[in-house]
């Protein structure tokens, strides 16, 4: 028991369990009792769906209806089968996603670190506006324009088909688009809070600029590149506006566009191969986000919790 | 507020601390660094070169000027000896500006198109699509012995005339006459520059060459070449002629002339347009028909109220449900807060994506797991109801949303030093008083920014919309593709991308209307939190 509590009724209690330190059932109920049977219903709310989906991926050759003998069999067949599926190519779409969302996030972080370096520590003509223009063009995302690109990048296509449409590359270049703005700003403010001193000994010591910034700022702000990084991919990943526009070719699409399609065109007859698919499309996204939920968290509030 | 770093006097600086820094760079700027700028350099040129090439080509001098514009400007910040600014900025605002700030700008200006199914093109490519489309072969018309070549990737027909004549051509390239084709029995089969397709080339493109149809000459009224088969061709003729000078077309077959009356199609004395039509500015016709006819006005009215509801209603209830979860678990006797702060950030580690199609799946009216097993049977229309769908998707985005409010909150509520608490609680403040007087607008004044951005985020929360419910049920009186639970985004979508008719000029007019409202909402938003003052 902890004897300073960070909440007012915790304050109030503190004085009795000195004196008592051995607290009744009662007592229990009403200080954290309750408490524990909100925590019990809303882990029941949280997880049910979760487990809905894990123990239908293990039902193989269900539908809709089978799925609802929740944990009635254990069985790895429909992840076989979603392998072997020539309509459906799984193991394309999830190395495609991967692909573009590493792609796109590593990108992301670059030219943001690059772009948050000049506003943290160049004095120029402009810079202000320049911020205050990336804090206004975030506000309009970027799939508000999904229509103008398509058109873009289908007249791309008529000069280079190769970053046009139904190229994976044309979308990671569109991502691109949107790397400056939220993670610009985020970026920002942490370079300002790496001393100039530093920078300025170095230059005394004879590194120019660009030894500066790749060898002694990055390491410095490595935790907030390593939010925006994930956020970006996590982002990426479950991107299906753009995406869906742009890739065409099954073989080229992600998993967001391919099982969005692939569950609409069959909805509750292969409900089990969907269901494979989607434990494992979610298994690498939610390993990072449990592992690293302590910076993520932080790289969220950063923005407004200062 | 984090203070920024002291200027570091890049911007005032005298000729000595400007030579130092010059010194400086080219101390610090080994070979590597000059080298991997020099070939980075290089393959943006050479890009540059050759799409300059293709633009010019194809005669679109305006973006050909673009190309060179920013290329020269790239390569002069990197060369120039200044510039340091800019050589951080360039690549981001490259990026930026092609495919955030451009497409934009290019959406406003689709809006005031007619682009979409029927209107893709320019004139004379729907010329040439509806000459083509009416192409029916010559009766008893003269066989031509060809050779199907290849020359980078485009195939032409190596045409052997009646008369002996040899003459190459393909698609929009009429036939021109050549000498030194490679003649074998009577037939052209080679020609210098071209690699001659084998039989079993002809075979597995078949259909590409089937679609091949050259002109005899310029004008298209003369007729064109096809072939089924990839050895003997021959002459079709459109049953429509195109007067160029008039800009008609007339259907040779009944007479009846279609006119350009500046609609983006042939049109005949009764209306009938040939289609396809080709893309032409229409002013504020999409924006008229937006506000103008009723089956159009009705649902963007109630599609634009839903979106303000459905936003505002996800906000509020992800935000006290995680205010309530953070004040309950926020209580240090409590035990294993740990595992259930885990739980609790499921939701939202699950992809989102993801989280919508399981949801729909859940919540499926026959088969789904709540109407079978949970109802014991109902058959509750969850998605099918306009109401309900409602429900289900706030519901949803309940489960999806809650824990982002509850990690933010918590941290919020931690961050409240316990002085404050302890003087109300001396003061004799109940806990109730405490919570509201002093605990929530403290917390209001950390978390309204990113309640803000939630409802920012969620008045474009096209995923959880489009994936759940698809937008129904759809409203069967409006004259587009549009249901009860479509927010503007997954309206914009469906106009533009799902179906058979596709209305990117309408979708676009949309678009438009949204940035506008995301337009008003921010400046509401910038003046309440003040966040511009605080830049620096």
């Amino acid at each position: 028991m902890s004897a300073i509590d960070r909440t007012a009724t915790g304050k109030i209690h503190t004085f009795a369990h000195a004196a008592q330190p051995r607290r009744s059932a009662r007592r229990w109920a009403r200080e954290t009792g309750w408490r524990h049977i909100i925590g019990v219903i809303m882990t029941v709310f949280c997880a049910f769906p979760l487990l809905y989906v894990l123990s239908a991926s293990l039902n193989p050759g269900g539908t809709l209806v089978t799925a609802n003998s929740v944990f009635s069999s254990f069985d790895f067949g429909s992840y076989v089968e979603l392998f072997n599926r020539p309509q459906q190519p799984y193991a394309a779409w999830f190395g495609n996603t991967m692909l573009i969302g590493i792609i796109s996030s590593l990108g992301t972080v670059f030219l943001g670190a690059l772009a948050a370096y000049a506003f943290s520590r160049m004095r120029f003509l402009g810079r202000r506006v320049g911020l205050l223009t990336l804090l206004l063009v975030q506000m309009f995302p970027q799939l508000l324009a999904v229509v103008a690109i398509f058109l873009l990048l289908s007249g791309i296509s008529d000069i280079f088909p190769a970053i046009g449409l139904d190229s994976q590359i044309g979308l990671i270049m569109v991502y691109l688009g949107g790397a400056l703005g939220v993670n610009t700003y985020l970026m920002y403010g942490f370079f300002n809070t790496v001393p100039a001193s530093i920078d300025e000994a170095a230059k005394i010591d004879g590194a120019g600029h660009a030894r500066i910034f790749f060898t002694i700022i990055l390491r410095l702000v490595a935790p907030i590149l390593a939010v925006v990084g994930l956020l970006s991919f996590v982002g990426t990943t479950s991107e299906f506006v753009i995406a869906s526009v742009v890739l065409i070719d099954p073989q080229k699409q992600t998993l967001a566009v391919g099982l969005y399609q692939f569950i609409s065109q069959e909805f509750s007859r292969n409900w089990s191969v969907f269901a494979a698919g989607a434990v494992l499309a979610a298994i690498p996204v939610m390993a990072l986000f449990l592992f690293l939920q302590r910076y993520i968290v932080g790289g969220l509030t950063a923005g407004s919790v200062k | 507020m984090v203070r920024p770093a002291r200027d570091p006097g890049i911007g005032r600086r005298t000729a000595r601390s400007r030579r130092a820094t010059r010194i400086a760079d080219g101390a610090g700027g080994g070979w590597v660094t000059v080298s991997v700028k020099i070939l980075a350099l290089g393959i943006l040129d050479a890009i540059a070169i050759y799409a300059l090439l293709v633009l010019v080509r194809d005669e679109q001098w305006v973006i050909s000027a673009l190309v060179v514009a920013v290329t020269v400007l790239v390569n002069w910040i990197y060369f120039s000896r200044r510039k340091l600014p800019a050589k951080y900025l360039t690549p981001g605002l490259l990026f930026l500006a092609i495919f955030q700030i451009f497409v934009l700008v290019y959406s406003g200006y689709i809006a005031f198109t007619n682009y979409g199914t029927g209107h893709n093109s320019d004139k004379a490519d729907a010329v040439n699509a509806l000459l083509l489309s009416a192409q029916n072969r010559v009766e008893n018309s003269a066989t031509y012995p060809i050779t199907v070549l290849e020359q980078f990737g485009e195939l032409s027909f190596l045409v052997t005339e009646p008369d002996g004549d040899v003459s190459v051509g393909g698609t929009e390239r009429p036939l021109e006459e050549v000498q030194n084709a490679r003649i074998e029995s009577g037939r052209a089969v080679g020609l210098d520059g071209y690699t001659t397709l084998e039989f079993a080339d002809i075979l597995t493109r078949q259909s590409e060459i089937a679609a091949i149809s050259v002109p005899l000459t310029d004008d298209p009224n003369d007729g064109a070449l096809r072939t089924p088969d990839g050895s003997n061709a021959y002459l079709y003729i459109s049953a429509l002629a195109y007067d160029e000078e008039a800009s008609t077309m007339t259907d040779t077959a009944t007479g009846t002339v279609y006119r350009d009356i500046g609609t983006g199609a042939f049109t005949s004395e009764s209306g009938a347009e040939l289609l396809p039509g080709w893309r032409i500015d229409v002013g504020l016709d999409n924006f008229a028909r937006a506000f103008g006819e009723q089956s159009i006005r009705g649902p963007l009215l109630s599609v634009t109220v839903w979106t303000f509801a459905f936003a505002f209603l996800s906000v509020l209830t992800t935000f006290a449900l995680g205010l309530f979860l953070a004040i309950v678990f926020n209580d240090a006797r409590m035990r294993s807060r740990k595992y259930y702060r885990v739980i609790l950030i499921l939701p939202y580690a699950f992809p989102g994506f993801l989280s919508a199609l399981v949801w729909a799946g859940l919540m499926n009216q026959e088969f789904g797991y709540i109407n079978s097993v949970l109802l014991g049977g109902a058959e509750v229309p969850w998605l099918t109801n306009e109401w309900l769908a409602k429900f289900s998707v706030l519901f949803v985005n309940l489960w999806l949303g809650f824990p982002y409010m509850f990690l933010v909150t918590t941290g919020a509520l931690q961050s409240i030093p316990d002085e404050l608490v302890e003087a109300a609680t001396v003061d004799g403040a109940r806990p109730w008083a405490i919570f509201r007087f002093i605990k929530l607008p403290l917390l209001l004044v950390s978390v309204s920014p990113l309640l803000i951005s939630s409802f920012a985020f969620n008045f474009n929360n096209f995923n959880l919309i489009y994936l759940l419910t698809n937008g129904g049920p759809r409203d069967i009186e409006a004259s587009i593709n549009v249901g009860a639970t479509d927010i503007l985004i997954s309206m914009v979508y469906k106009v533009a991308f799902v179906g058979a008719t596709r209305d990117y000029g309408l979708a676009s007019a949309f678009a438009i209307i949204i940035f506008i409202l995301v337009a008003v909402i921010s400046i509401i938003s910038f003046r309440r939190t003040k966040s511009l003052e605080e830049l620096n």
